[in-house]
This record gives C-alpha cells, sequence and structure tokens, in this order.
C-alpha cells in the first residue's frame, strides 16, 4: 500500500519535473528539473528494491552528469530563451502524432503481452551490488569491456577535437592559463 | 522486528538525538577552530564568553539570528534562497548513515546506535556528497556577483575532480571487506594482528595507508578547507560562492560545512581506523559507553588536524590544485585499487 503511494507520489514528481524542463525558459532551470527527474527515477528505483541502480543513478547522472551541464550553462552565463510563436504544423502535427506515437507503443506492447505482470513494488527485485556485479563481470564480461573501449574512444576523441589547432597529440597541458595561449 | 509505532518513536527519538548532537559539535568545532589557530598564531583565542570563552558559539548563533537578512537586487530570488537550504539539508541528511556504535536495548527495544541501516550505505553518503556540489553551484550562479560565480566555479570544478580519487581511494577498503554496509565494514575490522596491533583497514595492507592518505587529501578538496580553500580565498574573492549572503542564510552553508567536515571524518574513522573499535574495559555500564567514545575521540582527532592544517598550510595555486588532483591523487588512487585487488585476489 505505501509502496503504491511512494510511487505515485515519485512518479508524479518525475512527470512534473520533465514538463517543467520543457516549459521552463531558462536553461539552468531546466537543468535543474532534470536533475529532479534524476533524483526521482532513483527513488523509484528504490522502490523496486534496486538499491545498487538508484545510488549509481544519483552518483553518475545527478551528481556527475548534471554538474558538468550546470557547469557549462554557468560558465557560457546563457540567459533567457526568447519565445517565438511555434510553427503551426508542428501544432496541427505534433500533438497528434505523439498520441499516435504512445498508442502505438501501448498496442504493441499489450499485443505481445497481453497479461501484464504488474511491476514488484515490494522491493523483491535482484538488484544488490552482488548481483549486478554477477552479470556485468561474469555473464556479460565481454560486452561490458567492449562499452569500455568505445567509452575511452569517446574520451580520445573528445580530447583531440578540444586541444588547440597544432597540438592535436595532446601533449598542451589543459589547465594552461589562457594568457599564455595568446601569445 | 519492531511494530510501526516503536519504530517510528524510536527512529524519531534517533533523529532529534542525532541532529542536537551534531548542531552542537558543529557550534564548538568553530570555537575549537578559533581557540587552536589563535594558540597556533600565538594569541589567545575567544575567552571573553564564559570560562575559556566557551559560550562564544552562543553569542555567534544569537548574532546570526539577529543580524538583518539582506538579499541584493538582481538575484535569482528562489535559485538564492534553495542553494543555503540545500547545502544544509544535505549535510545533515548524510549524517543519518553514520553508524556510531553497535546495539543497545533500552527498555527492550533492541536497536543500532544509528538513525538508519542501510546495505549501501557508503554508496548513498557519496551521492548525498556529490549533490551539494549544487548548494556552492547554485549560491554563487544565482547571487550575480562576479566573486560568487568565481568562487562557486572554481569550488564545483575543484569538488567534482576529487571526488573521483576520494572515491577511488575507498574502493581499496572495499574489497578487502566486501561489503558497501557501514556497519558490516567496521565488523569486519574488529579483533587484532600479530603484535597486539588492531586490525583496522589501515594497517591491513601497505596500500591502505597509501589509500588513507589520498582519501584525506581529497577529503580535505570536497570540504574546501586549507589547504584547498580555493573557493573562499578570501584575499582574491572576498568570501567565494556566498560573499552576498547574510544572517541565517549565511550560517546555513557555514554549518553545512562543518557539517560535512565531521560526515568526511567519520567515514574515514569508519573505512580506515576501524569506527567504534578499541580497548574494552571496566564495569558494564562503562563497557556499553567506551565504544562510543572511542568513535567520538577519533572523529576529534580528523576535526583537530584539519583546524592544525588550516594554522600551518599556506593555500595551493589553481592550476596546482587541479594538476595535483588529476594527475597525482587520481593516478595513486587507480594504483592503490589495481594493488589491492591483486593481493585480495592472490590471497584466495
Amino acid at each position: 500500500m505505501l509502496e503504491l503511494v511512494l510511487f505515485f507520489v515519485f512518479g508524479t514528481i518525475a512527470v512534473g519535473a520533465a514538463i517543467n524542463l520543457l516549459a521552463q525558459r531558462h536553461p539552468i532551470n531546466s537543468a535543474l528539473s532534470l536533475i529532479v527527474v534524476m533524483a526521482s527515477l532513483a527513488a523509484l528505483f528504490l522502490l523496486m528494491g534496486a538499491e545498487f541502480l538508484a545510488a549509481i543513478q544519483v552518483i553518475v547522472y545527478a551528481g556527475a552528469i548534471m554538474v558538468l551541464f550546470v557547469f557549462v550553462i554557468m560558465l557560457l552565463n546563457a540567459g533567457e530563451e526568447e519565445r517565438t510563436p511555434g510553427s503551426r504544423v508542428a501544432m496541427l502535427l505534433g500533438f497528434p502524432a505523439v498520441v499516435l506515437l504512445a498508442g502505438l507503443v501501448a498496442w504493441t506492447l499489450l499485443a505481445r503481452n497481453p497479461h501484464p505482470v504488474p511491476v514488484d513494488l515490494a522491493g523483491r527485485f535482484l538488484g544488490s551490488p552482488a548481483a549486478i556485479a554477477q552479470l556485468l563481470f561474469r555473464d556479460f564480461l565481454l560486452p561490458f569491456e567492449i562499452t569500455s573501449i568505445l567509452i575511452l574512444i569517446a574520451i580520445m576523441g573528445a580530447v583531440v577535437l578540444a586541444s588547440p589547432a597544432g597540438t592535436t597529440t595532446g601533449s598542451g597541458s589543459p589547465d594552461q592559463p589562457p594568457a599564455r595561449r595568446e601569445e | 522486528m519492531l511494530s510501526i509505532t516503536t519504530f517510528v518513536i524510536v527512529t524519531v527519538i534517533k533523529i532529534v538525538i542525532a541532529l542536537v548532537v551534531l548542531l552542537t559539535a558543529v557550534a564548538y568545532s568553530t570555537w575549537l577552530e578559533r581557540k587552536v589557530v589563535g594558540h597556533i598564531q600565538n594569541r589567545w583565542g575567544p575567552q571573553r564568553v564564559g570560562p575559556f570563552g566557551l559560550l562564544q558559539p552562543l553569542c555567534d548563533g544569537a548574532k546570526f539570528i539577529l543580524k538583518e537578512d539582506l538579499t541584493p537586487p538582481y538575484v535569482d530570488k528562489p535559485l538564492y534562497l534553495a542553494a543555503p537550504i540545500l547545502s544544509l539539508v544535505l549535510a545533515l541528511t548524510s549524517i543519518a548513515l553514520v553508524p556510531i556504535g553497535g546495539w543497545i536495548t533500552v527498555s527492550g527495544v533492541h536497536t543500532p546506535l544509528e538513525i538508519t541501516d542501510v546495505n549501501i550505505g557508503l554508496l548513498i553518503i557519496l551521492g548525498i556528497t556529490s549533490l551539494s556540489v549544487y548548494g556552492v553551484a547554485l549560491a554563487g550562479w544565482s547571487s550575480n556577483s562576479k566573486y560568487s560565480l568565481l568562487g562557486s566555479l572554481r569550488a564545483s570544478a575543484q569538488m567534482v575532480s576529487y571526488e573521483i580519487a576520494l572515491g577511488l581511494s575507498l574502493v581499496g577498503v572495499l574489497i578487502m571487506s566486501g561489503s558497501l554496509n557501514l556497519r558490516g565494514i567496521v565488523d569486519a575490522q574488529g579483533g587484532h594482528m600479530a603484535f597486539w596491533i588492531p586490525r583496522w583497514n589501515i594497517f591491513r595492507w601497505p596500500t591502505q595507508i597509501v589509500a588513507f592518505f589520498v582519501y584525506l587529501t581529497a577529503a580535505f578538496a570536497e570540504t574546501n578547507r586549507v589547504p584547498f580553500d580555493l573557493p573562499e580565498a578570501e584575499t582574491e574573492l572576498v568570501a567565494g560562492y556566498h560573499t552576498e549572503y547574510s544572517s541565517m542564510k549565511f550560517a546555513m552553508f557555514f554549518m553545512a560545512e562543518y557539517a560535512n567536515m565531521i560526515t568526511v571524518a567519520s567515514i574515514a574513522t569508519l573505512l580506515f581506523l576501524g569506527g567504534w573499535h578499541g580497548p574494552l574495559f571496566g564495569p558494564g555500564w562503562l563497557q556499553a559507553i567506551l565504544p562510543v567514545f572511542w568513535f567520538v575521540l577519533k572523529v576529534f582527532c580528523f576535526i583537530f588536524l584539519y583546524i592544525w592544517i588550516r594554522g600551518t598550510l599556506p593555500r595551493f595555486r589553481y592550476d596546482q590544485l587541479m594538476g595535483f588532483g588529476w594527475k597525482v591523487l587520481f593516478p595513486i588512487a587507480v594504483a592503490n585499487v589495481l594493488a589491492t585487488s591483486l593481493i585480495v585476489a592472490l590471497q584466495k
């Protein structure tokens, strides 16, 4: 019973914050709404008993990735967005398209699985750190390692793109004061 | 299993006790800091209010409450108000997961000496700490002042960078104890090894001494303390991210900083220094109190170390700070993880 109440509380917060993310005009408010979405998703994970996933959701998404978002917004000193009236085609076609897509997804899911099993909210999901480690480092070790190499490639690409022209070897120290670079 | 009513009553009592103790500890940390730094600099520190100036924190608190609460024009009001609240709430929340002793039985109720015992307590504390960047970042941004913005940019960059070394330095301990539960980690450190050396994690492998110092350094940076106090460097940034705050809003940042210091010291105690383990002797009532005493003593040593270092070391330069975090601490922490896993794997 309490699980259901909590589920609706955090579900409402997540959806409300997601709508607020689109409605806000200032980028920093949108970023903060996204953090609220992340945090309430973590609470939903916790309700299902996926404690490790919940903690990682907070640490990685809310605590690391969104900090970089907020950081960039603060550094660029991004101002409020201008509101344009928006195209009429989007209004006329967009909303029906969203309803259509949602209906299609729901129909496909129901047609495939006519007797859906409700998610167990009482926390009997196998989400302990040990269970996840078994999956990651034993059953899916190869995909896990391949993903990490992919991420490494992305990081290297970012370093190459971000280093100033002529120093693509990456020897230039990134924390050099900008004044020296202007010489 | 406790009934719902007993559980709620016990939890509320524990929360009230923990809050009162923590806030008193915060207040007297400031007293201790002024006193110790005073003596280091050949001054007396506070000594007018009460014996040894012991009532000084109360006066400071009253002063904060009575001061005029200024809100500068052109601030982003909602975020300007939310930032100190966020800082303080997150700082006070993390203490709920810190166990300070074993189990006690009071009038038939068997309960652990902490507000709540969570399987992944350490991860949740790390999560809460990683969120506390927002208090600082939002304070600086919403104040609409260049000093605040610079201070908060420095603070967020520093906290994000050192969080990695901080987290990695703890991995070795986690590998050795095989648990994320703080109580489990402490229980694994009971007893002693050869030559009566306690079985604390810091003494078990030489690699853990390295890990301990990596943690200690990263923790100083996380809490924005000297020598990593660039976010508040008063000679260049007035006061950093809380320049535009006054009265209780400033006090909230101040309390959050000291509460974070205590949390970080508690984690170091739990993970490296055997938590509440220490010599037990004497009659029954003394044996019940001693574990809590050892825990508090270890945390106190950390707080003293914080203050001592503040009175001793000068401030880093900003590029030195970033270089140190990424090029020194981070590789050492990774090497420690590798070495500890190797030792544990070879032992099996």
